[in-house]
């Protein structure tokens, strides 16, 4: 599977590829252009130039159904408009699957009720999503990309909001989604999450793709001096490698 | 689970329907009890009886459901597509500019022409004044749907007004006045036949948005990404609800409120979700214009008839002024 993309200004000459069973993890200062990366990979919005390719061939907008299906996108700061109860917000993720005046099948009553376990939401099921803390509503809205059973997932910072606890569940999800064969980007501002859990990171900065590769290789103190213009404080646990910011340098100098 | 069904509050809304049809077939001007009626109607069919159940009775009770169900489904629709609780049929402009076409109509005295001149001039308004919302709105954003429809509607209003101010005659004033106020009185047969056609391909075309709708109460993002074409949904919404609304203006004037009214009040009985609420909707818009209309004639004296219209009004209003006391609660 191959995707490859061009964008302009907001994004100047990005090529990127998601493959199956990995887990990228795409970084960078505000404004960097990572939710338009995402927006125009999701066929939300659409690039100046360029274009997405899926398995050899080239994706169009607007994406027919089939595409739709594959893909899950998780807007940033995603909700729902009516006071829907939790269960009905995650079964919105089988609409792509049904057709109108269909009710809920087995096998749809089932990803849903898989979906809700997997986010932690199964006990939140019959709450209206309208009383809901933003964590638990930001794993409600994960739940409902996952109903959808895509093998595309595309998601937008899906970790603000959530307590560390929370954070470190739905980062194991995700790889665990990606082993299963899924291919998923994921913005992300956390560098230990993207240390730890990513396989492979693009730094983005100012629309252009900055660094691309393992963390081992993006996530050093060069690159991310010249990206975000921080020190960090690198170091391995037994649970594995942590980056910490410690402090803002001047991004222009040269590091040495 | 607990969610509400849908089922058992269609068929309660059904009952209801049905019972207030009964009851508004046996309410006219003749005091003439429902079952006397029927009876009457059966026995003779060429007699007095069948005559005012068929050609007077029928008519405005099938209408009083048509109209009801039109602006309810057309509300529905349109509070689910623009995700807002105020929005009602009349904001994209179809009545205004239906009521436009009736007026024209009266004004030049094409009226006493032939009948159904009345009904044909609010179907072209409404056509021509969803045809240039649609040019006008833009391609995508629902805001410029709301901006173009503010306009029509004023544009639409003022040349209303218009026609009042250089009407012939007073009695020609009073006509359109009347007019607008909304009536179900004195409709025929062919006012259901010439209204049925197009209401039917409305409800079609804004059943088939369910779907979408639902997507849509998570943002137009993410129901584009899960595959919903916007662009498509905003035509059929624009035609399905022009349709719908131009055909109850042109039949019976202007009603107001059922569109916002209805899908509000029945919206928490199936669980919030838009694209379950259309049909619900479609049924309490005919249990409300039904027992609004026979409460118009069971308030009217002798000096005449109070009109559906100024009925669905006095109601639609305190309900309004008690959902935007609720919003504020919510919002701030």
């Amino acid at each position: 599977m191959g995707l490859t993309l061009g964008g302009r200004r907001v994004l100047d000459d990005v090529t990127l590829a998601l493959e199956r069973s990995r887990l990228l993890a795409i970084l960078g200062p505000n404004g960097a252009g990572k939710s338009t990366l995402l927006r125009i990979l999701a066929g939300v919005q659409a690039a100046d130039y360029g274009e997405i390719t899926l398995d050899g061939s080239v994706l169009g907008l607007p994406r027919p159904p089939v595409v739709a299906r594959r893909i899950g996108y998780l807007a940033q700061d995603a909700r729902s408009v009516w006071p829907l109860s939790v269960h009905d917000v995650v079964a919105l993720g089988r609409l792509p699957w049904r057709r109108a005046w269909s009710q809920l099948a087995e096998h749809d009553h089932q990803a849903v009720l898989r979906a809700m376990r997997a986010t932690d939401v199964e006990t939140l099921a019959q709450r209206p999503i309208s009383q809901l803390s933003g964590g638990e509503r930001a794993r409600v809205m994960l739940a409902r990309v996952l109903a959808g059973e895509p093998d595309i997932i595309l998601a937008d910072e899906p970790v603000a909001g959530l307590d560390p606890a929370h954070q470190i569940d739905v980062m194991q999800l995700l790889v665990r989604l990606a082993r299963q064969g899924a291919a998923v980007a994921v913005v992300l501002h956390d560098l230990t999450l993207a240390a730890r859990y990513a396989h492979r990171v693009a730094l983005l900065l100012e629309g252009r793709l900055h660094a691309d590769g393992t963390p081992d290789e993006v996530l050093v103190e060069a690159t991310l001096r010249s990206c975000f213009g921080i020190r960090v404080h690198r170091g391995e646990t037994a649970d594995g490698p942590f980056v910490v910011p410690v402090g803002t340098v001047s991004r222009k100098v040269s590091p040495g | 689970m607990n969610t509400p069904r849908p089922t058992r509050l269609a068929f309660a809304l059904l009952l209801m329907v049905l019972g207030l049809f009964a009851v508004s077939l046996g309410n006219g001007r003749a005091v003439l009890p429902l079952l006397e009626l029927l009876a009457g109607s059966a026995a003779d069919t060429d007699g007095t009886l069948w005559l005012i159940l068929t050609s007077i009775r029928l008519p405005r009770a099938v209408l009083a459901v048509l109209v009801g169900a039109s602006l309810g489904m057309a509300g529905a629709a349109l509070q689910g597509y623009l995700r807002n609780p105020l929005a009602e049929p009349a904001l994209i402009g179809a009545s205004s500019t239906a009521a436009l076409g009736a007026v024209i109509v009266l004004y030049s005295g094409l009226s006493g022409a032939f009948a159904l001149a009345l009904p044909l001039g609010g179907m072209l308004g409404a056509a021509a004044g969803m045809a240039l919302v649609a040019m006008l709105g833009g391609r995508d954003s629902v805001l410029g749907l709301i901006l173009a429809g503010v306009a029509i509607n004023a544009l639409a209003g003022a040349l209303t007004s218009l026609a009042l101010n250089l009407a012939p005659s007073p009695f020609a004033s009073l006509e359109i006045a009347f007019w607008l106020l909304g009536s179900l009185a004195d409709r025929s047969a062919e006012h259901v036949w010439m209204a049925l056609p197009f209401m039917a391909a409305g409800w079609l075309l804004l059943l088939s948005l369910t779907r979408t709708l639902d997507a849509l109460t998570l943002g137009e993002e993410t129901a584009t990404s899960m595959g919903f074409n916007l662009r498509r949904t905003r035509i059929v919404i624009v035609l399905g609800c022009g349709l719908l609304v131009g055909a109850c203006v042109a039949v019976s004037g202007v009603i107001g409120f059922v569109g916002l009214v209805v899908p509000h009040l029945l919206r928490p009985l199936v669980g919030n979700r838009p694209g379950a609420l259309l049909l619900p909707a479609a049924l309490g818009g005919a249990v409300l214009v039904l027992a609004a209309d026979i409460a118009a004639r069971a308030l009217s004296g002798s000096g005449g008839e109070l009109k559906l219209g100024v009925v669905t009004a006095l109601v639609g209003a305190p309900f309004f002024l008690r959902l935007l006391a609720g919003l504020r609660g919510q919002v701030t």
